[in-house]
């Protein structure tokens, strides 16, 4: 993930969006190694937010269509505390799965900012102000993560995002196992993506 | 400038002297535990990771529980489980509590305790959000994703970055129609979903240490629906006595220092404090339940590691005793020692078991159930329109099944009250 530059249409929600939103409980069965299996995460991310709060401003928009298993939108922006609730890191990976690059948010649960950088599922980004009101789903936004702004390249409008901090020697490593074999803490395995 | 009992337990494991809040820090990890929803993904990460033959860093420190789609006819939710046995075979992982076996023991946030993996001054890491339960034995306890959970299964540590503490002081005496429910649904109340942001949460207080060790795990279980990062309870001589009876292994306690810094202190008197519900669809929309008289309702679920402990059906069946129910009613024990106890703790000479069937309640097996919606035949599950109180931890949109349900959150005592009437009810009116 060390592109400086991301692109795409926003799908916009809320403050509060909750684990059983981006996947609800009843999906977390399916295997998350079997390539088969896996794509049903990408199918039902954001099934669980209520409908009239699904693409905001005006709601009734499906982020992923029908039998498909991606997403057309590449940017998810939110308001505060997004991801809040269960550990599950079926979450960031169904986002991963469904398409997503990056996810805007004014702050995060813990947990899901965790596992989106430990597992290097995605750019879990936090914006200054609570911003998602200045974005309408389907329009298309550009991310720019030297000059830490989000821009609405619809309405031509940008906002500041924080510096990545202390996460970002892990997300640009790639995830927990990658920035461990980095600074040598664990060995390279056989199996291992390294 | 002294610790907080949470900064001396990450020091204690990170082999510092003093840590700061902010720091990140790489700590040693006591005891992992698993389950059957996101067992299956870590171990699938560990395999890729350290290679199809490793070998699990300490095989006495893992604990598999599974807990989550046990009852149910699912093909996929059967398989994760087979998948937990061979991995627990092929490890020697004694401590798995398999499915079908005497051994089965249901929700992991009970059964941990119940089992003596749950002690003063340690780590434990979980793969479940409510790990943070255990704080209330005065350890730090949290939960983490799959990845994570691969890590430590291989090198058996973890970065954390050290939380600042939040204290939440209770005093008075408790009344007999208030539980540990309503204190944390104060709070969550109070200071809203993020309040506790990656704080750790400190309850203090001599109501808090008046509450038996059960109770003191509701205060915890929920720090995590206010952000917190984990909940801690000083340990005194109820914690030692429940530990000891329960673990032969030897521990470290520790407490704050006396000159600790806190990031917050709020203090509550709990004579004040009346019966609490969270109304839809989100833990901090907390009102009086007096005030929520005009609510009808269409169930009663009382379960799970939040509101599913044998202190919780005490509670439930003081209501209940004698009376009936006017609207469905499902009895979920958190684990098969919670089951046994349905049998063997009477009130007026009625097992407690006895007191709700007679009430017309619904028991199910001990297991996670429908505190978290699951699979379409999960017992009690929401699988439509119904509002329902439960005594679980989340009321989020589609929490407990169909997001076109309507979940309250409450005390067991306020849930009893509310199956006998089917409205939601002050339990004060039965007590």
């Amino acid at each position: 993930m060390s592109q400086n530059k991301i692109t795409g249409k926003v799908f916009v929600v809320g403050d509060n969006v909750d684990t059983d939103q981006i996947i609800p409980a009843k999906h977390l069965v399916y295997n998350t190694h079997s390539p088969e299996e896996r794509k049903l995460y990408g199918r039902y991310a954001m099934s669980g937010v209520p409908d009239e709060e699904s693409g905001l401003p005006k709601g009734g928009v499906k982020f992923v269509n029908g039998d498909g298993f991606e997403s057309e939108f590449k940017i998810i922006v939110g308001g505060k505390n997004f991801g809040c609730g269960s550990s599950r890191e079926h979450a960031p990976l169904a986002l991963q799965v469904a398409g997503v690059k990056a996810v805007i948010a004014q702050t995060y649960a813990r947990i899901f900012y965790r596992n989106s950088v430990d597992g290097g599922f995605l750019m879990p980004l936090e914006s200054v102000d609570n911003i998602y009101k200045s974005f309408s789903t389907g329009d298309q936004a550009l991310i720019d993560l030297e000059k830490n702004t989000i821009t609405n390249s619809t309405t031509g409008k940008s906002f500041t995002l924080r510096s990545l901090g202390d996460a970002a020697d892990i997300i640009n490593a790639g995830g927990i196992f990658s920035y461990a074999r980095k600074i040598g803490m664990i060995q390279t395995v056989a199996s291992a993506n390294v | 400038m002294g610790m907080t009992i949470t900064e001396k337990i990450l020091a204690n494991h990170s082999g510092r002297d003093r840590i700061t809040p902010g720091e990140n820090v790489w700590i040693d990890v006591d005891i992992l535990l698993t389950h059957d929803v996101t067992g299956p993904g870590t171990i699938s990460i560990f395999k890729k990771e350290f290679g199809e033959k490793a070998k699990i860093w300490d095989n006495d420190k893992v604990v598999v529980i599974p807990d989550h789609y046990i009852f149910t006819a699912d093909q996929h939710a059967k398989r994760n489980v087979e998948f937990l046995r061979s991995f627990a075979q092929e490890q020697e992982i004694e401590n798995f509590y398999d499915v079908g076996t005497p051994r089965y023991k249901g929700v992991c946030h009970v059964a941990l305790p119940e089992e003596g993996f749950a002690r003063p001054g340690e780590v434990l890491f979980g793969t479940d959000s409510h790990t943070c339960t255990a704080g209330a034995f005065g350890e730090f306890a949290t939960g983490i994703g799959n990845t994570d959970a691969a890590f430590i299964l291989g090198t058996g540590k973890l970065w954390v970055k050290v939380p600042s503490t939040a204290r939440f002081v209770f005093d008075g005496e408790m009344p007999d129609y208030l539980m540990a429910k309503d204190l944390i649904l104060k709070i969550i109340g109070d200071i809203g979903v993020d309040g506790a942001s990656y704080q750790a949460m400190e309850f203090a207080g001599d109501a808090v240490h008046s509450l038996n060790i059960e109770e003191r795990m509701t205060l915890c279980n929920m720090v995590i629906e206010a952000g917190g990062k984990n909940g801690v309870i000083s340990p005194d001589e109820k914690t030692m006595d429940y530990v000891k009876a329960k673990s032969n292994k030897s521990f470290s306690p520790v407490v704050n220092d006396s000159d600790a810094i806190f990031a917050s202190e709020r203090k509550y008197d709990v004579s004040e404090l009346p019966p609490l519900v969270a109304k839809p669809h989100s833990p901090e929309n907390v009102e009086p339940a007096e005030n929520l008289s005009y609510v009808k309702v269409d169930r009663v679920y009382i379960g799970s590691c939040t509101g599913g402990k044998l202190t919780d059906f005490i509670a439930a069946a003081r209501i209940l005793n004698g009376r009936k129910t006017a609207v469905d009613t499902f009895i979920v024990p958190a684990t098969t020692d919670v089951a046994k106890g349905l049998l063997e703790r009477k009130i007026d000479g009625k097992p407690l078991r006895a007191i709700f069937e007679e009430a017309g309640c619904r028991i199910g097996n001990a297991s996670c159930g429908a505190c978290l919606g699951g699979p379409e035949d999960t017992f009690g599950r929401l699988n439509s329109e119904e509002i329902c109180v439960s005594t679980t931890n989340r009321n989020f949109p589609g929490r407990m099944g169909s997001k076109k349900s309507q979940v309250f959150l409450a005390s067991p005592l306020t849930a009893a009250a509310t199956a006998v009437t089917g409205k939601i009810t002050d339990p004060r009116k039965y007590l």
